[in-house]
């Protein structure tokens, strides 16, 4: 009685209940994302146990079984076999193997502490200066090992690259903030070739037309989305091949978070992207493939259709569906 | 289900909004209370400064027709400034002025009205062009410390004979000085160009300003370096650790240690056992080092752990190396703080004085000091020296240094000012 009062999405909770069948229908529909806000499909709060939102219609399938769909892919570029992350005594990431395309757009979605934003961390060695944070396994990028000793990561992460969740643009000027990748890496042969990785970076993140009679002013006198964009173009100077997204829209209004999609879709063109994403609408606007954890483990990969239309696993039915928060 | 009478809930709100409001006035009021006092305390302190240190930036002077006779400073007909007798010119013309002063004793208390920097002053004078000798020329020497006193109005001229140091007759001369135009009031150039003397109108403090100059760029030029190298470090590079810990609670520790220890420090360490002179700015400088350097490293590891994460993870993820890390964003962005922990270190070392008495800077050195190894002293020191002086004269001069003292504090505080504005970044 009381859970019914405190749930907003109830009455859908009920439908998806009582259907339980056209359940793939409804996530499509919230999918397409016609209407449908953010909040409304993440709608029910965290719900305390897992167990407790699967119906026991039949016994639940194991949650701690091998990850369900397709782990592999074609041209697979970036590799993580049998990952765990511990930080401490907390045991994040749990024996996760997935494999990472070229010209690939892969979401990694899940509720909050699922671990999606540790494993993203791994792909380039972010962890490595949380000082309690162990990583086991294997990951590789192009067939090379990048926990190797002998892999120094600022080689690693001139490859992999990330955007952050908060836009993070450097105190200095914007033409600074695209130009200091370049500079520390030695890429640009003088100030003339550096002028032109900056413009034509600034083109490609969509961000040169705003800011072309302005590269002076501070990065950070930008507005949130510009100064995402701006974090992109920073990235893309430097010319990798992986580029990682944690959450880049979540502290973006929507028409930002629409012009850093259209952005990805073109860079995908070029890099192979990693984005972590809350939002599933996004996730099934901008990717290939969808991943879901779940309390650290990879429950199920699978093409982005697939996933939000028919499910395999319930618990990532149970999620697209808005039965998990 | 609660029986009596019922309140709704937005009764209890109102109920409470009294309450919170009435607390809200008092703390409000207490505040106020509070920040008065502090600017009272404040006004009264300048207050009495200013009224009492103002006047020794003045001086009084007497005006002289002094002949450079050829007999008084060129006995064996050549100019001798070693031997020649500047003092009889000074009191020949001063018996000029009044002739009808004949007896021995009037004349020793006539001669008293005049400083006896008067000598010297008409040395440098006749130093610096030797065609004055056998001339007469109109001088102005400064008055001995009692007559500017009670120019001042600092001795009562009331008070019986035997109760201030000025007798009767010599108020007679100074009233007839007065009189004449002799007595001038001018800028007391000496407080700012003299070092310490006995003598509190020919007392300056140039010694001392020179002496906290020397120690405070020793000071600077050590402990801003080393504290920020080992905050950096500490911050940024050493591992956690027991040891880590235990130096971080070490320097924690150090800073709230009595000065004076520190002096007792210096003395064992820099004196006894390194040999470094005594009394000297080195010796100075690097006491008040070992002084600032907890501050400073408290202050700076502050600044660098307030540069926000996601700059130093930004850099990291486009593959720069720790190190320029630190260098390219996060001292950047510290730098306003750093510098503001020296500010506040060096204005601790400026007016500290404790340990500076245990390493032989509390003597009375006239001399101004040139060199870091010369003897010197400094300016909370001079003050403490001259407040304790028994002479009328010394009190305004005390007043006077700590005016000076605050105005070099001043100054140092609006340079980290001007410096912390152009090492900041808009954010």
């Amino acid at each position: 009685m009381t859970e019914h009062l405190r749930e907003p999405g109830g009455c859908r909770r009920m439908t998806a209940m009582g259907e339980l069948t056209d359940s793939g229908d409804a996530a499509a529909a919230i999918a397409a994302g016609a209407g449908v806000t953010d909040s409304a499909v993440a709608g029910p709060q965290p719900v305390d146990a897992p167990g407790h939102a699967v119906p026991s219609r039949e016994s639940p399938p194991d949650p701690l079984a091998d990850t369900v769909g397709e782990v592999r892919c074609e041209h697979p570029f970036m590799v993580a076999e049998n990952v765990d992350v511990y930080y401490g005594d907390n045991h994040a990431i749990k024996d996760v193997t997935l494999e990472f395309g070229k010209n690939q757009v892969i979401a990694l979605i899940g509720p909050s502490g699922c671990g999606k934003s540790t494993f993203l961390r791994c792909l380039n060695r972010m962890n490595d200066s949380v000082e309690s944070a162990r990583v086991t396994g294997r990951i590789t990028l192009d067939g090379q090992d990048i926990y190797s000793k002998k892999l120094d990561p600022v080689i690693l992460r001139a490859r992999v690259g990330m955007v952050f969740q908060k836009p993070n643009p450097f105190p200095k000027s914007i033409y600074d903030n695209v130009a200091y990748g370049p500079r520390i890496h030695g890429l640009a042969a003088d100030r003339a070739d550096l002028d032109d990785i900056v413009h034509t970076s600034l083109e490609r993140a969509g961000l040169l037309k705003e800011v072309r009679d302005r590269l002076d002013e501070p990065g950070t006198s930008l507005s949130g989305g510009q100064q995402q964009r701006l974090c992109i173009a920073r990235t893309i100077a430097v010319d990798p091949e992986v580029i990682l997204m944690d959450e880049p829209c979540s502290a973006l209004d929507p028409n930002a978070t629409a012009r850093i999609e259209d952005l990805i879709d073109e860079l995908s063109e070029k890099y192979a992207i990693v984005i972590v994403t809350h939002s599933m609408q996004q996730a099934a606007r901008v990717s290939r493939r969808v991943a879901y954890f779940h309390l650290g483990r990879l429950i199920e990969v699978d093409e982005t259709d697939r996933i939000f239309t028919n499910p395999r696993h319930k618990l990532t039915e149970d999620y697209v569906t808005g039965r998990i928060g | 289900m609660p029986s009596g009478p019922v309140k709704t809930n937005r009764q209890k709100v109102e109920l409470s909004l009294a309450r919170r409001r009435r607390k809200e006035r008092l703390f409000r009021s207490l505040g106020i209370a509070a920040t008065l006092v502090g600017v009272l305390f404040l006004a009264a302190f300048f207050w009495t400064l200013a009224a009492k240190g103002c006047s020794a930036f003045l001086q009084t002077f007497i005006a002289l027709e002094v002949e450079f006779s050829e007999e008084a400073l060129a006995p064996a007909g050549k100019l001798d400034l070693a031997h020649a007798d500047f003092d009889g010119i000074v009191r020949a013309a001063l018996r000029e002025k009044f002739p009808n002063v004949r007896s021995r004793g009037d004349r020793r208390a006539l001669y008293r009205l005049i400083s006896v920097g008067a000598g010297y002053q008409l040395r440098d004078e006749i130093d610096n062009d030797s065609g004055l000798l056998g001339s007469r020329k109109l001088i102005l020497v400064p008055a001995a410390a009692n007559v500017d006193m009670v120019m001042k109005g600092n001795i009562e001229r009331k008070l019986p004979p035997a109760q201030r140091p000025v007798s009767d007759k010599q108020l007679a001369w100074i009233d007839a000085l007065v009189a004449d135009g002799s007595l001038q009031t001018r800028f007391n150039k000496a407080l700012f160009t003299n070092g310490d003397s006995r003598e509190p109108e020919l007392a300056g403090i140039r010694g001392a300003l020179m002496g906290s100059f020397y120690m405070l760029l020793i000071t600077i030029a050590l402990s801003f370096p080393i504290g920020a190298a080992a905050a950096v470090y500490l911050e940024e590079f050493a591992a956690k650790s027991h040891w880590a810990d235990l130096i971080e609670v070490n320097i924690n520790n150090l800073a709230a240690v009595p000065s004076i220890v520190f002096g007792l420090l210096g003395l064992a360490i820099f004196i006894n056992w390194m040999s470094i002179p005594r009394s000297a700015p080195l010796v100075g400088g690097l006491v008040l080092s070992l002084l600032t350097l907890p501050v400073i490293i408290i202050a700076s590891r502050a600044a660098i752990k307030a540069v926000p994460l996601s700059i130093r993870e930004a850099a990291l993820a486009l593959g720069a190396s720790k190190m320029q890390v630190v260098f390219h964003h996060v001292l950047p962005l510290a730098m306003p703080g750093m510098l503001t922990g020296t500010i506040i270190g060096m204005s601790r070392a400026l007016g500290e004085t404790a340990p500076l008495l245990m390493i032989g800077m509390v003597a009375f050195i006239a001399d101004v000091p040139t060199r870091f190894s010369d003897p010197a002293t400094a300016l909370p020191v001079q003050i403490y020296l001259w407040a304790d002086s028994p002479e009328r004269a010394f009190a305004e001069r005390t007043s006077a240094a700590i005016l000076v003292l605050l105005g070099f504090l001043l100054l140092m505080n609006l340079a980290a000012v001007i410096m912390r504005k152009k090492v900041e970044r808009r954010w």
